[in-house]
């Protein structure tokens, strides 16, 4: 209730206690419920992790974990012995997720700091300079957005190839590395709103663009452009098809493909559910903490700014 | 006055040249410009624009990796049009996307309405949000555990209901219903709020008035909101239906294409071909198809739903 609403007085009056009313108490049940749905599945995945596969089977719907253990979390990061893990129902398969993680903060973080400041550059360009065929290039840009990712992914994987980058951080990164054309949309918008009196007056004193744009326009653009850091670092956290085709090797693959790897190295007949849930935990973990910490700015950015 | 004031906060930002600045210099910015431009531009040429004619290149070749590209014109496109495996990937896909777009903006107007009803509180926005935030693959995983025959609790709690249990994954007729769900669930709150964002663009005054003409509340629902929303709704309905026609990671993840071919969707089948098979000139040319499948399908809706234009001039 601390939203946008509450700031606007003339709503106040309408604040006031009313008597009971049905529709209003229908449609808190319908809320109630689309909020279930949204979040229980996560205490599922909780409540299996902490379960052994034994007990799983025969006791598929109690709310607490059947037998208690961190044993799939152990599993996950391949801390558990190869006995100990196929006793509890695991592959023995060497997994280490830790490797993965790793792997998914660094592809994660290059691809998050290197399209969010060259796209700012870029949205600097289409917002403040003046230049032939500045709104021609835009346009241009912004079309890319139109391109299904597939369609450019089989090339782009063939130039990776030829570049000799295949299963390498490098090759990895590269497509996503130098710009994106939501994040030039977006900060070219917020640019256009920004005021130019501060920028005019450092201009008249002889700064130049780039200490401008540096001194003035970086610091000031803070806040859209840690909420597009965020978006930004969210959708690279979640990315499967690019990694799935340049990173399969090890040592450059993330979680998301590490994910696929895992269900599909269950044994013959049961699954490892406890290993799996525990290692999708595991690969959730870092969104729900940037959630906690950053929700109310990823949820109010939702919406078609700029977009009539 | 206050109102006026409200809608003045939420309007979304101004589109629009920025103002001229005093001087007029005949070279304008052209040099710093490239400056600031350049790296971006490095990215937009050799990895959309190059990629993207090559892409259209392939399509007219046979590649299969080692060596170079054999030009076979439209060999490719031939080949398509009498395989069997396209146009099934191409209803199943079709299905797919019917089903998914279908539910998803349905429950999603719903829940937009709801929200804009009774609460508008950031956390509930937030939770509703939670499915989005998580990976195509992490929803795929954890539907497959909830929804698996043997174990898992949906079946349970069908079982007690006293119907037979569901093969979701496993039989030909769920498969394609199940992977809708998993997505309509992954992205119905984040397709919620940007509707629920357009509803608090229509101006309160548009209500007030409806309300002393004694409109009822399903009547201001068909004559108001849903009139006034429709340039925000055409644009979630271009969005989602794109994304929808290149379903791939959660089919990837769960069923691989199966049971038989029931979930074998376009972009699982162009994947097939060109990495599994290493048919790159007939991967490519499908690609090109779904390229011209999805620009027809935007340009048709914006055409017909006439997104581009507001009713509230």
């Amino acid at each position: 209730m601390t939203t946008t609403t509450s700031r606007a007085p003339q709503q106040a009056p309408a604040r006031r206690r009313r008597p009971f009313n049905p529709r209003t108490a229908g449609a808190w049940t319908l809320l109630v419920l689309a909020i279930a749905v949204s979040v229980v599945p996560f205490l599922w995945v909780l409540r299996t992790a902490l379960s052994t596969n034994s007990a799983l089977a025969s006791n598929s719907a109690s709310l607490l974990p059947a037998e208690f253990t961190f044993g799939a979390f152990m599993r996950v990061f391949g801390l558990q012995s190869p006995a100990d893990a196929v006793a509890e129902g695991g592959s023995g398969a060497a997994i280490d997720f830790w490797l993965y993680l790793r792997n998914s903060v660094i592809f994660s973080s290059i691809t998050t700091a290197g399209a969010v400041f060259f796209s700012a550059m870029a949205a600097y360009a289409f917002a403040r300079l003046r230049w032939k065929g500045r709104n021609l290039v835009f346009s241009l840009f912004l079309g890319t957005m139109l391109v299904p990712p597939i369609f450019t992914a089989l090339p782009n994987f063939l130039l990776i190839k030829n570049l000799d980058l295949l299963n390498t951080m490098l090759g990895m990164v590269l497509p996503y590395l130098f710009m994106t054309p939501f994040a030039i949309f977006f900060l070219r918008q917020f640019f256009l709103n920004m005021s130019r009196e501060v920028e005019e007056a450092a201009m008249l004193d002889g700064a130049k663009h780039l200490r401008i744009f540096f001194q003035i326009v970086l610091p000031n653009a803070a806040a859209p452009l840690a909420t597009l850091a965020l978006l930004t670092f969210i959708g690279q956290w979640n990315e499967y098809f690019w990694p799935l085709l340049v990173g399969s090797q090890d040592d450059v693959r993330v979680l998301q493909v590490g994910l696929g790897v895992f269900k599909s190295q269950s044994p013959q007949g049961a699954p490892d559910w406890s290993g799996l849930m525990a290692a999708v935990l595991v690969s959730a973990l870092p969104v729900l903490v940037l959630f906690a910490a950053f929700g109310k700015k990823i949820v109010n950015s939702i919406g078609f700014s700029g977009i009539k | 006055m206050t109102t006026l004031a409200k809608n003045a906060r939420s309007a979304p930002p101004q589109t629009g040249a920025p103002k001229p600045r005093g001087g007029y210099r005949r070279l304008g910015d052209l040099k710093i410009a490239l400056f600031f431009i350049a790296p971006a531009m490095i990215g937009f040429i050799f990895f959309y624009v190059v990629p993207t004619i090559r892409g259209v290149y392939l399509s007219f070749t046979e590649y299969n990796i080692l060596g170079d590209p054999t030009w076979v014109g439209m060999d490719n496109y031939t080949a398509i049009a009498k395989d069997p495996l396209f146009w099934n990937s191409l209803a199943v896909t079709g299905q797919y996307v019917f089903l998914n777009i279908v539910l998803q903006t349905a429950l999603a107007l719903g829940l937009a309405l709801l929200m804009n009803k009774v609460a508008k509180s950031t956390l509930i926005r937030g939770a509703l949000l939670l499915p989005w935030m998580m990976s195509n693959i992490i929803a795929a995983l954890l539907w497959f555990w909830m929804l698996d025959y043997q174990i898992g609790v949906v079946n349970q709690f069908i079982e007690w209901a006293g119907l037979p249990r569901v093969a979701f994954f496993g039989s030909e007729e769920w498969a394609i219903p199940t992977q809708a769900v998993i997505n309509t669930w992954r992205h119905m709150g984040y397709t919620a709020l940007l509707i629920f964002a357009g509803m608090q663009a229509i101006p309160g005054h548009v209500y007030e008035v409806a309300k002393l003409d004694g409109a009822s509340p399903f009547q201001t629902f068909r004559k108001i909101t849903l009139p006034l929303l429709r340039p925000v709704l055409v644009m979630v309905l271009v969005v989602t239906v794109i994304g929808s026609f290149q379903v791939f990671d959660t089919v990837s993840v769960t069923t691989g294409g199966g049971p038989v071919n029931a979930t074998r969707v376009i972009q699982y089948y162009i994947y097939q071909r060109a990495f599994t098979e290493s048919d790159f000139g007939y991967g490519s040319a499908i690609a090109v198809i779904l390229f011209l499948i999805l620009a027809l399908v935007a340009f048709i809706q914006m055409k017909f739903l006439k997104g581009n234009e507001s009713d509230l001039d």
